[in-house]
């Protein structure tokens, strides 16, 4: 397969044959009967981990094993918004490690992901808001993250569509700004990996199902049984989000996980109006919209456990009656689609980045409604700890363990979504 | 939305309950007996079922009785409901 370098130059010469020359861009490969290691779960997080992988830590004879198709979960579901002003330093010290990721990650893998620091914007609606984003403010400075406090005149000079009068039930008394914030194409994430990744021989196994796992005499695992056959591998990294708990029940590991379906809706197509990211914990309005030009708009998790990637109408329902309040220009606005994801939640709020008690099987999860900012640095850090089999200092904190030793990260206020 | 029966009003749209996680987990009778561990698995721990779930359901804005649920998270479908105290059917 000719898999030319993405440059002006290709494109243009490209052109002359009315871009009609691109041929695919990762081997649809088959499974080998036996690898180094194997990653179960093609979305960002995966297929960063296999790049980072081969990239950095020179394993090449790797798998990507999928059960649907690459980046057709959580990763092409999400509303694409970066940001790392979390409260506690475990959490900040991961996110932006992400975030310095986004930054050069279009160079990086010769893909453009669209990385675009518009700035995502939380809003303030009550005294107690006020006081919780300003503790994250002054927590995030003092470690050395970006977030600066906004009045709401300020709000309105940065996000023109917001409704900052005093007609509205919860009036906008301010916002918490992070400048370097923004969104990316969550598709081109998922392919840009894959590409790059298949280019160091990573095989990317799509129609794969993991429906076992097998461990040796001393517990070890050795190999993991899917639907395409058994794969020898004495190294399994686990990332699997909404479908954790299925995984990993395989080799009897119980998590401190539950999944929730999180829902999402794009409006149709309209010239640009909406600069940034507006998240508004509170009254639970979510909102950017994409270079395409479709609002994307963040609705909440229902209140159950549940696998059917829906999510019920009145959760929608309430999202776009906050949207339309705090921006009333979009009440004449139609949406095209909704849909759902299911999200592994934590009882704190953060990811598991780590070993397990099984030799030889990781995982990573947990990331629940937040996880498409982390996928450069989650994937970076997991391939440390795969690699190494251990952790890397940035996700040491983030293990299992934790929630025995009672050193929870407790970031359930951090999100921009009610749990 | 779903419609729920509360084992003592009847069938009821979803948005009178509150969901209260998964059903049948005991507390100890001496919690400080318990490992660290044995206490993690009944805080955190949770079964997380995709298939057939027992759950705990609040009729909050109803009678405001507590009360468990067979419920397949695959399909949302309430397979029964029955009163706290009763083992799982």
């Amino acid at each position: 397969m000719i898999r030319s370098r993405f440059s002006a130059w290709a494109l243009l010469r490209a052109g002359f044959a009315r871009q009609q020359n691109w041929g695919p861009q990762w081997r649809r490969a088959e499974p080998k009967q036996s690898y180094d290691a194997v990653i179960v779960g093609g979305g960002g997080h995966g297929l960063a981990t296999a790049y980072y992988l081969a990239r950095l830590h020179g394993m090449r004879n790797i798998a990507v094993l999928e059960k649907g198709w690459i980046g057709g979960g959580n990763t092409g579901r999400n509303t694409t918004v970066i940001r790392s002003n979390y409260l506690f330093q475990e959490s900040s010290t991961l996110y932006d490690h992400s975030v310095k990721l986004w930054e050069v990650l279009s160079e990086d893998l010769n893909y453009n992901v669209m990385y675009s620091p518009r700035g995502v914007l939380a809003l303030a609606h009550t005294v107690h808001d006020v006081q919780v984003l300003q503790r994250h403010i002054h927590a995030n400075r003092c470690n050395g993250i970006d977030n600066e406090w906004l009045t709401p005149q300020q709000v309105k000079e940065f996000c023109p569509p917001a409704n900052t009068g005093s007609n509205i039930r919860y009036p906008i008394m301010g916002g918490a700004l992070q400048r370097r914030g923004g969104t990316a194409r969550h598709d081109a994430v998922a392919w840009g990996y894959a590409r790059a990744a298949d280019a160091l021989g990573v095989d990317i196994v799509e129609n794969c199902e993991v429906t076992g796992m097998r461990r040796d005499a001393n517990g070890a695992i050795s190999a993991v049984e899917t639907t395409r056959g058994v794969i020898a591998s004495p190294r399994v990294g686990v990332v699997a989000a909404g479908h954790s708990s299925v995984v990993m029940k395989l080799a009897d590991v119980a998590l401190p996980i539950e999944s929730f379906p999180l829902q999402a809706l794009v409006s149709e197509p309209v010239k640009p109006v909406f600069p940034c990211v507006v998240m508004s914990n509170s009254i639970h309005a979510y909102i950017s919209q994409s270079d395409k030009g479709e609002l994307v708009i963040g609705a909440g998790t229902d209140a159950y456990t549940s696998y059917t990637q829906r999510g019920a109408l009145h959760i929608s329902t309430h999202t776009l009656e906050a949207v339309c309040e705090l921006f009333p220009m979009f009440r004449r606005m139609r949406m095209l689609r909704n849909w759902g994801g299911i999200v592994d939640v934590t009882p704190d709020r953060s990811p598991i980045i780590a070993k397990t008690p099984v030799p030889g099987l990781f995982v990573n999860c947990g990331w629940g409604t937040g996880g498409f900012k982390a996928t450069p640095g989650s994937g970076h850090v997991f391939a440390h700890t795969i690699a190494n089999n251990a952790p890397h200092p940035i996700n040491a904190a983030f293990t299992i363990e934790r929630f025995r030793e009672g050193r929870l990260i407790d970031e359930a206020a951090a999100a921009a979504v009610a749990h | 939305m779903l419609v729920i029966h509360c084992p003592y009003c009847g069938a009821r749209p979803e948005l009178e309950f509150a969901y209260a996680g998964q059903a049948h987990l005991t507390r100890a009778s001496d919690p400080s007996a318990q490992t660290d561990a044995e206490l993690a698995a009944f805080l955190y721990e949770r079964v997380n079922v995709k298939g057939i779930h027992a759950e705990r359901w609040r009729h909050v804005r109803g009678c405001a009785k507590f009360f468990n649920a067979l419920r397949d998270t695959t399909t949302d479908q309430f397979v029964v409901t029955y009163k706290s105290g009763l083992p799982r059917p």
